[in-house]
């Protein structure tokens, strides 16, 4: 229904676009790579995503339009994936801390738990300054360096408090 | 024992291993030449059935006899799909092979793509591999600039595109059918089979999926001989005509409770024994192994006394597991509770299920709120008997399920109840003594009346 008459709004030129001409271009740009438009989803969200920290509804609409979708198929492809956000942007960094078997054997939940306190943060929330938001992660692919956590695009290796608490304050 | 001298792992040392230098100057890339100088796709196909190779995803399904499913003079499109989705817990040989030699698996993806006339592969990788997704993007670069890749390939004729697609961090798009409905734009919802891909798969075309390992493998096939690498493993039993044996070096990921975990390379059919000693330097703190779990979480258990099975692709399903699935063996020491390691199970599973299936579904999530019951405390005998009741009826091999993931669910259930239920027993009846032995239902919540 909200997408919907967001969409609609959109149309009507009333409401400012959420995608840049960059991403829009960005977007078109990998659909000869597929036969049908539908694949593009799953690149498409990953581009918005990764910009916005976020997909939110809007942003929904106009991938749907550039694909030539119902807003509900993409939308419906999103909440499939719980990587996505889409109420709020995530934090500067998405800390995901591994909490699958071999992780699991060697104290992951420890340290969770420790960044959970360390952090004021519930798995799940962003830090109130907006710099981490704190995550749990099934298996990383990474179980030799159990615990692990992958923070962005930096995978720490075998953790205990002492190193979760030199994470958080390089990054504070 | 001397060790085996790696073959798919022989690079990873070399600085600058994962660059296209680096790996031509260890003669990378002549096979591909070999092959698209002098070989046909149907030659291919022939050598690589000829060599025994089975797939090193999990299912172990024979690499040459998937192929030739492929419908004979189809028009096209044909698809490629790399399964690099890499998400069992326990496993990380395909990250080791991405990000320490990208080349080695690109080369088998063309000759692979070649060998099923695929003009377009899909790379689908998980999205929690960063280092691994920039250096296969680079990787594929290299090829586009080198003209391994693209049009005219080599000059042979042959043209292929290789397109990196992301994962969003769902265990089911490792599943091939999944992993198609994620490509398409779509939940990544198993499809029904048949039709299997290899006749009707990504965008309703006949489709190849194959696992990254299985690639690095087609690599050192066409470069070292059928005779090389069925020198190596288990060869097929002659009294079991459907046994198809277990050829070939693997990569085996050892984690959990031990003082070196690693990515270490051995012939198929090493024991956990074997494994544990010679490669991961014993059990952690000098304390006895409990059980292991033989091939990532969705084979089952095996207790310490079963550590004499061997790792190929009978071996485990002969101590009661559900098979060698990714060969990743996590052990864990004797401190480790039964209770835990099922609800740590339990937990992924209801993750991580799809929630297409009714049984598997409620069947996950029922489990883990058994296990988490049991675990604060709550536990009744009789939920044993209730968690293995739903081990026994999830999954394809009961036949309720769409995929196999319900039956990685129940095998860890069916295995950890009966190897260690005294041990379940004890814990049920230490932290609940007034009501381990109940027996009556737990009464519902009381239900709101809604109209
Ligand atoms: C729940 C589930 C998850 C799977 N995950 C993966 C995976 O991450 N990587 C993989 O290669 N195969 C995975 N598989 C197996 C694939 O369905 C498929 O058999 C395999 O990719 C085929 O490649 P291969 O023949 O080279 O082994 C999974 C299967 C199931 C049922
Ligand atoms: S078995 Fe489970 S994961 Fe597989 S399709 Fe059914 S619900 Fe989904
Ligand atoms: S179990 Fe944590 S990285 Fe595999």
């Amino acid at each position: 229904m909200n997408v919907i008459e967001q969409g609609t709004d959109r149309m009507s030129g009333t409401t400012e676009r959420v995608l840049t001409d960059e991403m829009v271009a960005e977007i078109q740009s990998l659909l000869p790579r597929y036969p049908s438009k539908q694949a593009v989803t799953l690149p498409a969200l990953h581009l918005v995503h990764e910009r916005l920290r976020h997909v939110p509804l809007a942003a929904v609409v106009e991938i749907a339009e550039i694909l030539g979708l119902a807003p509900a198929d993409v939308q419906d492809t999103l909440s499939f994936y719980g990587f996505f956000k889409q109420d709020r942007p995530h934090g500067n960094v998405r800390a995901w801390v591994c909490r699958s078997i071999s992780c699991h054997l060697l104290g992951a939940e420890e340290v969770l738990a420790h960044l959970s306190r360390r952090l004021g943060v519930k798995p799940g929330e962003t830090t109130a300054d907006g710099k981490i938001t704190l995550e749990y992660a099934e298996c990383l692919g990474a179980c030799e360096f159990a615990p692990c956590m992958l923070a962005g695009t930096t995978l720490h290796r075998c953790l205990d408090a002492q190193k979760a608490d030199q994470f958080v304050d390089q990054l504070k | 024992m001397t060790r085996f001298e790696p073959v798919l792992l022989a690079n990873i040392e070399k600085p600058d291993c994962h660059t296209l230098k680096v790996y031509e100057a260890g003669g990378g890339y002549s096979a591909l030449r070999k092959v698209l100088g002098s070989m046909s796709p149907h030659d291919v196909r022939e050598l690589v059935k000829a060599s025994g190779l089975r797939g090193r995803g999990g299912a172990g399904f024979p690499t040459g006899l998937k192929w030739t499913f492929l419908p004979k003079d189809h028009p096209g499109p044909i698809y490629f799909c790399l399964n690099a989705d890499e998400s069992e817990p326990g496993t990380f040989n395909n990250r080791y092979l991405m990000e320490f030699d990208p080349h080695q698996v690109l080369e088998g993806v063309i000759i692979s793509s070649f060998a099923t006339r695929a003009s377009t592969a899909y790379f689908y990788m998980r999205y929690e591999y960063p280092t691994a997704w920039q250096r296969v993007q680079q990787a594929v670069e290299e090829c586009y600039a080198a003209g391994l890749l693209g049009k005219n390939i080599l000059g042979s004729g042959y043209s292929l595109d290789i397109y990196l697609h992301r994962g969003a961090a769902a265990y089911i798009c490792g599943e091939e059918t999944g992993l198609i409905e994620s490509i398409e734009g779509k939940r990544a919802w198993p499809r029904i089979k048949p039709p299997f891909p290899a006749v009707e798969g990504l965008f309703r075309k006949p489709t190849v999926v194959n696992n990254v390992e299985t690639a690095a493998c087609v690599t050192q096939i066409l470069s070292r001989g059928v005779d090389w690498f069925k020198s190596i493993g288990v060869p097929a039993d002659p009294q079991n005509p459907r046994d198809a044996g277990s050829y070939g070096p693997k990569l085996y990921c050892l984690s959990g409770h031990v003082n070196r975990p690693g990515c270490y390379e051995a012939p198929l059919g090493i024991t956990v024994n074997e494994l544990i000693a010679e490669y991961g330097g014993g059990i952690r703190g000098g304390r006895k192994a409990k059980a292991a779990i033989p091939g990532g979480i969705s084979m089952g258990l095996l207790t310490a006394s079963e550590f004499d099975c061997p790792l190929d692709f009978n071996g485990p399903g002969r101590y009661g597991c559900l098979g060698l699935g990714t060969a990743a063996v996590v052990v864990m020491d004797e401190t480790v509770s039964m209770v835990d390691f099922l609800h740590n199970s339990c937990q992924f599973f209801a993750h991580e299920s799809c929630g297409q299936c009714t049984p598997c579904r409620e069947g996950t999530a029922w489990s883990l709120r058994l296990m988490q019951r049991i675990k604060a405390g709550k536990g009744r005998w009789k939920d044993l008997d209730l968690l293995l009741e739903i081990g026994d009826n999830i999954g394809i091999i009961p036949g309720t399920t769409i995929c196999g993931l319900a039956d990685g669910a129940a095998w860890p259930l069916k295995n950890a109840i009966r190897k260690f239920r005294p041990e379940l027993e004890e814990y049920i009846k230490r932290t609940n003594p007034q009501g381990y032995a109940e027996t009556n239902a737990v009464p519902a919540l009381q239900l709101l009346g809604i109209h």
